[in-house]
């Protein structure tokens, strides 16, 4: 084999992956929150909502789900400036990234509210629950637990996925790496490498979650 | 068998080797001027996707600052001009081995000096900092605190990551298009780019005007003919210094690169 690996390019360049890999973490965080907390009240309009409401959930879902995450992204990031609307890389990422886990959310914990069954809610409101509370208290924790695996998929998808918006020139470790390897040309070694972070990544992110399901949903399935 | 001297032998070896290095010297001096003019054609090898020193038209003919300058050439040495796509890889050696009689836009450098004659500069390339005639930037320290954008790991990028002083923050992205797109879009205040891009867009006529701010890197044109076709080189060096003169030179590049030749050019 002609090639020499050389990982010295990884180990000099080890500061810079950590921050990249830092920036996606905390980009999918916030877009996580978001993306959850949006997809419970868009999930519940689309269960309970008035009808033009219920029209506007289903036309986004559409709209997000079949369309490529890159376009949407250059969408915000390079066509929303002509609208007079400007945001930084980073805002325009995690605006990108909750937009899209938002519109597959609220598909997964819509499947999760009506897999509940109607005697909860109807037995909440007899018991004199106002709506609201039956909601937060009564169909929602159990609608959670039902999807929470789906949901922690969704989680990790978009981390993933976040590697596009290195595009945009956000410093995560997708970016990071084409750094170093436009530098270095150690293209073998650099990609070998974040591919290891990712998996690690997946991996730690996946096995916390579980643990912390665990926690949140004992005894109520 | 024979008995064959030494000294005989050494002196028929030395005859060989004369008679090798003269047919060398020989096909090197058959001139490529005059083979032009037998043939009326003369093989011109440039770039066809490189706007605006030549890509293809609307009319799909390739068309640009390099192919005007091939028709003056092809005027002066009594020829037809045929123009021949090259590479950056390939084009030394089609000089090389003769399947073009020279090269359009090739930057000189010492090494390929060695390999390939060149003439005078007949069209400026730069790489400058561009932005907004309204952002006041005159040097390398006013790019503190702005955003620049740049394709990553070209010269541009390790010329402006050289430069840029604390608190310049860079964008890298992934090609040109990223970077006019950033720029255009106001996402990035200011880019590093070579005049070909500058031109590009320029040409465009977009709503915020690209202005060259400073230099950073200069490698001007030259035309390439094989090495040692001192004749052919005068030639074209002649035709570049006869446009320069009747300002037909200047013309061009307004044209096509949007931007007067430079004052030392």
């Amino acid at each position: 084999m002609g090639y020499e690996f050389d990982f010295d390019a990884i180990a000099d360049n080890l500061g810079l992956l950590l921050h990249g890999a830092g920036v996606t973490l905390a980009l999918t965080a916030v877009a996580a929150v978001c993306g959850i907390a949006l997809s419970i009240a868009g999930a519940a309009t689309s269960r309970w909502g008035a009808g033009w409401a219920r029209s506007g959930v289903t036309a986004y879902v559409e709209l997000i789900r079949n369309t490529p995450f890159i376009v949407q992204l250059f969408f915000i990031f390079f066509g929303l400036p002509s609208l007079g609307l400007r945001l930084g890389a980073v805002q325009a990422a995690v605006l990108a990234m909750t937009v899209n886990l938002t519109a597959y959310g609220i598909e997964i914990v819509r499947a999760g509210i009506e897999a509940v069954p109607a005697g909860q809610r109807e037995a909440g409101l007899a018991l004199g629950l106002r709506p609201f509370v039956v909601f937060f208290k009564i169909i929602l924790p159990q609608a959670l637990a039902n999807i929470y695996p789906a949901l922690v998929s969704q989680i990790i998808i978009t981390m993933l996925e976040s590697a596009v918006v290195s595009q945009i020139a956000v410093t995560d470790l997708t970016h990071v790496a084409d750094f170093i390897q436009s530098r270095t040309y150690r293209a073998f070694e650099t990609y070998f490498a974040i591919t290891l972070v990712y998996l690690l990544m997946a991996v730690s992110l996946r096995w916390l979650f579980e643990r912390a399901g665990r926690r949140l949903f004992t005894g109520r399935r | 068998m024979e008995f064959v001297p030494r000294g005989a032998w050494f002196g028929r070896a030395a005859a060989l080797a004369c008679c090798l290095l003269t047919a060398e010297v020989d096909l090197a001096s058959a001139d490529v001027l005059d083979d032009i003019s037998k043939k009326g054609v003369i093989r011109i090898g440039l770039f066809q996707d490189f706007p605006p020193f030549a890509s293809l038209g609307a009319d799909f003919k390739v068309q640009g600052y390099d192919t005007e300058i091939a028709d003056k050439i092809a005027q002066a040495v009594g020829a037809k001009a045929e123009l021949v796509g090259i590479t950056g890889q390939n084009r030394i050696p089609y000089l090389a081995e003769g399947k073009v009689d020279m090269l359009l836009s090739i930057g000189y450098s010492d090494e390929r000096a060695k390999v390939v004659t060149f003439t005078d500069p007949y069209a400026p390339y730069y790489i400058s900092v561009m932005g907004p005639s309204e952002l006041d930037v005159k040097g390398a320290v006013d790019l503190k605190g702005k955003t620049i954008a740049v394709n990553r790991g070209t010269l541009e990028d390790t010329e402006a990551t050289k430069i840029a002083p604390e608190g310049a923050d860079i964008q890298r992205y992934n090609d040109y298009n990223g970077v006019i797109s950033a720029f255009l879009s106001g996402q990035a205040q200011l880019m590093v780019v070579g005049n070909d891009v500058g031109a590009t867009i320029l040409a465009k006529n977009p709503t915020i005007k690209p202005v060259e701010k400073f230099q950073l890197l200069t490698s001007p044109s030259h035309m390439g003919v094989k090495l040692g076709e001192t004749r052919l080189r005068d030639e074209l060096n002649k035709v570049i210094a006869g446009m320069k003169k009747d300002g037909s030179l200047n013309e061009l590049a307004l044209k096509w690169l949007k931007q007067p030749l430079p004052k030392d050019f």
